[in-house]
């Protein structure tokens, strides 16, 4: 257990360091993120109470875009030089090896996430700050399990030829819960609701979401990776 | 002792059986020379003895840790020769994957450009590269794909010491080639793979070095 968390760790240490030397993904899912919430903020002229009405809707479509944008690259970046084939004949568990890539994709998607929220903020005269506190967990949350069924995918995709188009076919049917958990909550938050009620129930949803997902994944990532 | 064992091993890609019931047993310290025709399965079978598939039908069992050296590199261009090592060292379970790095670079001669992204490597020093990382954690059981093939000479001279290193110190080695020269310098046993059958075994005879042809002519013709 402890080698294989250390081993998810250097993994996950090794796609942050690459991806920050090489940017091929963050670059594309920032500037993604950008252009789509800046052309959004053109195209529709939208009164006050509306724009709150779509804001939740609008960020999560956002953010699960840039995050395919991330997770794409999560076991694409192993195919050069064959470097996957060294990683699963490595005593490394094959769930050890699946979340050092799971959490690597988590904070890349987060620091984007982060980049866009105040330009958001900005362009749609949204005020995020003052719920900040409980729309962050709702980030978090919603943004791990984007990670993690993305993830997921990635391995199962990382040998099929047209993968950028295949991982999005298979990826977003599943995220339907968790993005209309995500959504409400976010929509409801940033109009000034508080997290009770309504709000509660999508936050556990979220919670569900996760650890069915990551345990799934943690479980049958052998399967997919060996065959 | 045996080190490593495949029983009975069954691959299928799609309808095509890639192996048909192969059984291979290779005692500890020894050397096998996996020999074989394009697409005999020699590949397939070191793949499934590297746990990178799973056999359709049969078993393998290997004692020991294991060091892969396939087609590809294994090593990622965008991070420094010392950060490879380090990372494997990691995986492997070395105790001091830092001095495990520097050791390794230093045994294949890329001690001096250590802090070198492997991107910015000439083919010979990424193979070198290849080679520390494959021998990094001491492995006691050797997997070797094509091993010698598009290698230059100075990185043929390294891994052949290693090599011998590796055997003197009781590791156990299975190596596919098709540099049948090369590989008589090290094998102690040889195998030969046709259409996904072992069709021979045994240990190597002063015919194979003589001649490499006559080792498919006696054994491999036999069998069509």
């Amino acid at each position: 257990m402890k080698h294989g968390l250390l081993t998810a760790w250097a993994i996950a240490q090794k796609d942050l360091r690459t991806e920050l030397r090489t940017k091929e993904s963050i670059n594309a899912a920032a500037s993604f993120s950008l252009v789509i919430l800046v052309l959004f903020s053109f195209a529709f002229d939208l009164g006050r109470e509306e724009l709150y009405a779509i804001s939740g809707g609008l960020l999560w479509l956002v953010y699960s875009f840039a995050g395919a944008l991330i997770v794409n690259r999560g076991f694409a970046r192993e195919i050069p030089n064959d470097c996957l084939d060294v990683l699963i004949s490595s005593p490394a568990p094959g769930w050890a090896i699946f979340l050092g890539k799971a959490v690597a994709a988590f904070c890349l998607l987060i620091i984007v996430e982060m980049i866009s929220l105040p330009v958001f903020g900005l362009f749609y005269n949204i005020r995020w700050t003052e719920s900040f506190g409980s729309l962050a967990i709702v980030i978090l949350l919603a943004t791990w399990g984007i990670t993690v069924v993305g993830t997921a995918f990635s391995a199962v995709t990382v040998n099929v030829r047209l993968r950028e188009l295949m991982l999005p076919v298979l990826l977003y049917p599943i995220l339907i819960p968790l993005l209309i958990g995500a959504m409400g909550t976010t929509t409801a938050l940033l109009g000034g609701e508080s997290m009770t009620g309504d709000n509660l129930s999508s936050l556990r949803l979220l919670i569900g979401f996760d650890l069915i997902y990551t345990s799934l994944a943690l479980y049958l990532i052998d399967f997919v990776l060996v065959f | 002792m045996l080190a490593v064992a495949a029983e009975r091993v069954w691959k299928y890609f799609g309808d095509y059986p890639a192996l048909r019931g192969a059984d291979l047993e290779v005692t500890s310290g020894s050397c096998l020379a996996l020999l074989g025709r394009n697409g005999a399965g020699k590949t397939t079978l070191l793949r499934i003895l590297a746990n990178l598939s799973r056999p359709t039908k049969g078993e393998v069992k290997i004692n020991g840790r294991i060091g892969y050296l396939g087609h590809g590199i294994g090593v990622y261009d965008d991070l420094s020769a010392y950060e490879n090592l380090t990372l494997f060292g990691q995986l492997q379970g070395v105790d001091d994957p830092a001095k495990a790095a520097i050791a390794a670079l230093e045994r294949v001669g890329l001690a001096r450009v250590k802090d070198g992204m492997a991107r910015e490597f000439s083919r010979g020093m990424r193979q070198r590269l290849a080679v520390a990382r494959a021998f990094l954690h001491n492995p006691e059981v050797l997997l070797l794909d094509e091993p010698f093939t598009s290698l230059d000479d100075k990185a043929i001279a390294v891994l052949q010491s290693l090599l011998q290193s590796a055997l003197h110190n009781g590791a156990t080695i299975i190596m596919s080639t098709h540099q049948i020269r090369e590989a008589m310098e090290l094998a102690t046993n040889v195998a030969l793979l046709e259409r996904g059958q072992i069709v021979h075994k045994g240990p190597q005879t002063p015919e194979m070095l003589a001649d490499p042809g006559w080792l498919y002519r006696t054994y491999g013709e036999r069998q069509q």
